[in-house]
């Protein structure tokens, strides 16, 4: 299927979501076919690091992404979603109340996913409650909080101190991320580590996680 | 007594050898407020949105008190509460409508040109934004939205019967609207005006005298929204550079106009959407730099002062960006890399920026000094330098900026 790799690392869309129908409708599975996206993806993902690709093409590969999903969805079997769970670790990534900012978080999301990471986004303007809760719920490895303004470092600060009080403190690492964060905002806010760039993070997760 | 005539002309002079690459008396300093004076007065920012009063003493307040190089006059941009519920205006939240009492506004991303009104804003501009964009961004206007066009309102032949369209009660609303705002606009200008002699009586040139943009930020964060543009630049490229040639004149004559009525050369220009990772250098140097690089050579011809603020990280535009007249202008940095800036600039154009605000948010005040020290050990050097934070110091703790003006003050001069 280097045909439609290819086609979804070149970002052309009429012609791969066309090869996905084609092999699909010739018997392919749709695991294989997957597969074949999520290629796709990691070389897309490596071309963004070696500056070759920039925001414009990994916006619209995740829209490629959402669209090939679409097609390939009825033919996954649940087995294959749950062959999907075996991977690095589990992070949970939003931006932080008060912010809409998303294309950073994004990107480090899409990072994330390509490295192995289960990852699960809240959105943007997510209430520290809700983060909390659903840190709870979900168990996650990694809480990715993204803020580009100066008015996100509170809420960052509350999250970390939800999570203590939820006694989950312990076995979460924390990254807050975004332009506007650095050792002095990741003291303040009582994270792990901060992230200017979205693969610090995929660096660490593998030092995290790696070795379990 | 101070003589505040002469304090005027001392700071005047001080930015004006900044910008021209001689070393003035002392490093100028100049730092972005946002609503940080409505704090330092202890008013929330609704009350000083909504009153004028209240604004311009705690601007004056904060004036007095950190004596900066340049004023900040607030009206236009934040002192504009009471004219936004005029126009139901669309494209902000702010205090009391959407956000609490003492947030500061905020920006809401709206695609408010579709994909395929891309002919109709190129065509004709001014139909787009009567009949399109007035009635999107400002709920209140709504109805501007069902005029017909004017463009064949031609004489006797055709042309007299279009006002015929009035007589539909929600467009008559809508003009009656306008006149609202135009009563709004005329109180908050005055402020403005009033506030700007104020600052003059007390020793204060103002800091910019105009705002304008690169034409590819216009469209992007005005009327196709950053992800819309984006992928426009793959889909619709030709769309995208047509417009940005259509905004080049609006976004110059805009600047030229509002520096002549204020009479202050400087013209403000924040970059928003050429960061490293927004595009390629080759998509940068097709649609983003010859249109910006254009606005910078005919403001300068026209003897304005562009200040350019680099939003985020432009380390790989550096080498686009120093091709312009040299001591004619400053470039503000805020996440680039300002060793990296320095070095691009070196006798080309005056640098300004970029202490962290994080550590004015987050730090204590010895945290500041030793940030402030490490920027002016390596920035003051023999001139061409304007100390400046890289974004707006709104959510800054007073401590801190008490160190910060106090470090640069005491440290400044050359
Ligand atoms: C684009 C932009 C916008 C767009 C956002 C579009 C969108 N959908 O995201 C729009 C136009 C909507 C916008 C609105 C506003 N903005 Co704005 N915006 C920017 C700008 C120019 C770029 C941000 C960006 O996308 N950068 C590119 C990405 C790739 O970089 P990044 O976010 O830093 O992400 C990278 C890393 O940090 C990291 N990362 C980020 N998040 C995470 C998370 C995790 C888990 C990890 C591991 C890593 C990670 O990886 C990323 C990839 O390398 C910045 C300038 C700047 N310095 O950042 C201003 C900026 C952030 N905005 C600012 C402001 C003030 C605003 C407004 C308040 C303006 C207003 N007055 O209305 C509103 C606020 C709206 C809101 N409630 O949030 C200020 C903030 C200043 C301050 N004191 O807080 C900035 C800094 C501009 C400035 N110099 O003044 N903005």
């Amino acid at each position: 299927m280097q045909d439609l790799i290819n086609a979804v690392v070149e970002l052309m869309e009429e012609e791969a979501l066309e090869l996905t129908k084609k092999y699909l409708g010739d018997g392919k599975s749709g695991k294989e076919v997957f597969e074949a996206y999520q290629k796709g993806m990691a070389e897309i993902g490596a071309r963004f690091e070696a500056k070759e690709y920039f925001v414009p093409e990994l916006i619209l590969s995740g829209e490629l992404m959402q669209a090939g999903s679409e097609l390939i969805k009825p033919y996954l079997s649940a087995a294959d979603s749950a062959a999907d769970e075996k991977k690095l670790g589990k992070a949970l990534i939003a931006t932080v109340e008060g912010d809409i900012h998303d294309i950073g978080k994004n990107i480090a999301g899409m990072m994330m996913d390509i490295a192995g990471l289960e990852v699960k986004d809240l959105g943007v303007d997510v209430p520290t409650k809700t983060i909390v809760e659903e840190a709870k719920n979900w168990q996650p490895n990694i809480v990715g909080l993204s803020g580009l303004l100066t008015l996100a470092y509170d809420p960052m600060r509350e999250v970390v101190e939800g999570l203590k009080a939820a006694g989950l403190r312990d076995k979460v690492k924390v990254i807050v991320g975004g332009g506007q964060t650095d050792e002095h905002v990741c003291k303040y806010v009582g994270a792990d580590i901060f992230a200017t760039d979205a693969m610090v993070n995929v660096t660490y997760a593998q030092k995290w996680l790696g070795g379990k | 007594m101070t003589d505040y005539s002469k304090l005027y002309d001392e700071r005047q002079k001080r930015f004006e050898d900044a910008v021209a690459l001689r070393k003035p008396d002392r490093v100028p300093m100049i730092v972005m407020p946002e609503y940080f004076p409505a704090r330092l007065s202890g008013y929330s920012i609704k009350e000083v949105m909504y009153n004028p009063e209240a604004m311009s003493q705690a601007w004056l307040a904060y004036h007095e008190k950190y004596q900066p190089d340049r004023a900040d006059n607030p009206f236009r941009i934040r002192g504009f509460g009471s004219l936004l519920e005029v126009y139901d205006f669309q494209h902000l939240k702010w205090a009391g409508h959407g956000l609490p009492d003492n947030m500061a506004y905020q920006f809401v991303e709206l695609e408010l040109m579709k994909p395929e009104e891309y002919d109709h804003f190129i065509h004709d501009m001014t139909d787009f934004m009567i009949r399109r964009y007035w009635p999107r961004v400002n709920k209140s206007l709504a109805a501007f939205e069902k005029l017909p066009p004017f463009n064949s309102e031609i004489s006797y032949l055709f042309g007299l019967y279009g006002p015929v369209a009035f007589l539909d009660p929600e467009i008559r609303k809508a003009v009656e609207t306008v006149g609202r705002a135009a009563e709004e606009c005329a109180k908050i200008l005055a402020s403005g005006r009033a506030l700007g002699m104020k600052y003059k009586e007390l020793g204060f040139p103002p800091s910019s005298g105009a705002l304008t943009q690169a034409p590819f930020d216009t469209l992007s964060d005005f009327f196709r929204g950053t992800k819309g543009l984006m992928v426009d630049l793959r889909r619709r490229p030709d769309k995208v550079m047509a417009a940005c040639e259509k905004l080049m004149p609006v976004m110059l004559e805009v600047a030229l106009r509002s520096t002549k009525a204020s009479g202050c050369p400087i013209v403000f220009i924040p970059l928003h959407k050429c960061m490293d990772t927004f595009m390629s250098q080759s998509q940068f140097e097709k649609f983003y730099w010859p249109h910006l690089q254009q606005l910078l050579q005919e403001l300068i011809k026209n003897d304005r002062i562009p200040w350019v603020l680099m939003e985020g990280v432009c380390n790989d535009r550096l080498n686009s960006f120093r091709n312009v007249p040299e001591g004619k202008m400053v470039w503000h940095i805020e996440g680039s890399d300002i060793r990296k800036a320095k070095e691009a600039f070196k006798g080309v154009a005056c640098v300004r920026g970029n202490l962290p605000v994080s550590v004015l948010v987050t730090g204590t005040p010895d945290d500041v000094r030793a940030e402030c020290k490490k920027l002016m050990d390596l920035m003051k050097d023999d001139g061409g330098f304007i100390f400046d934070t890289g974004v707006n110091i709104g959510d800054a703790s007073i401590e801190n900026v008490d160190a910060m003006y106090e470090y640069v003050r005491e440290h400044g001069a050359y």
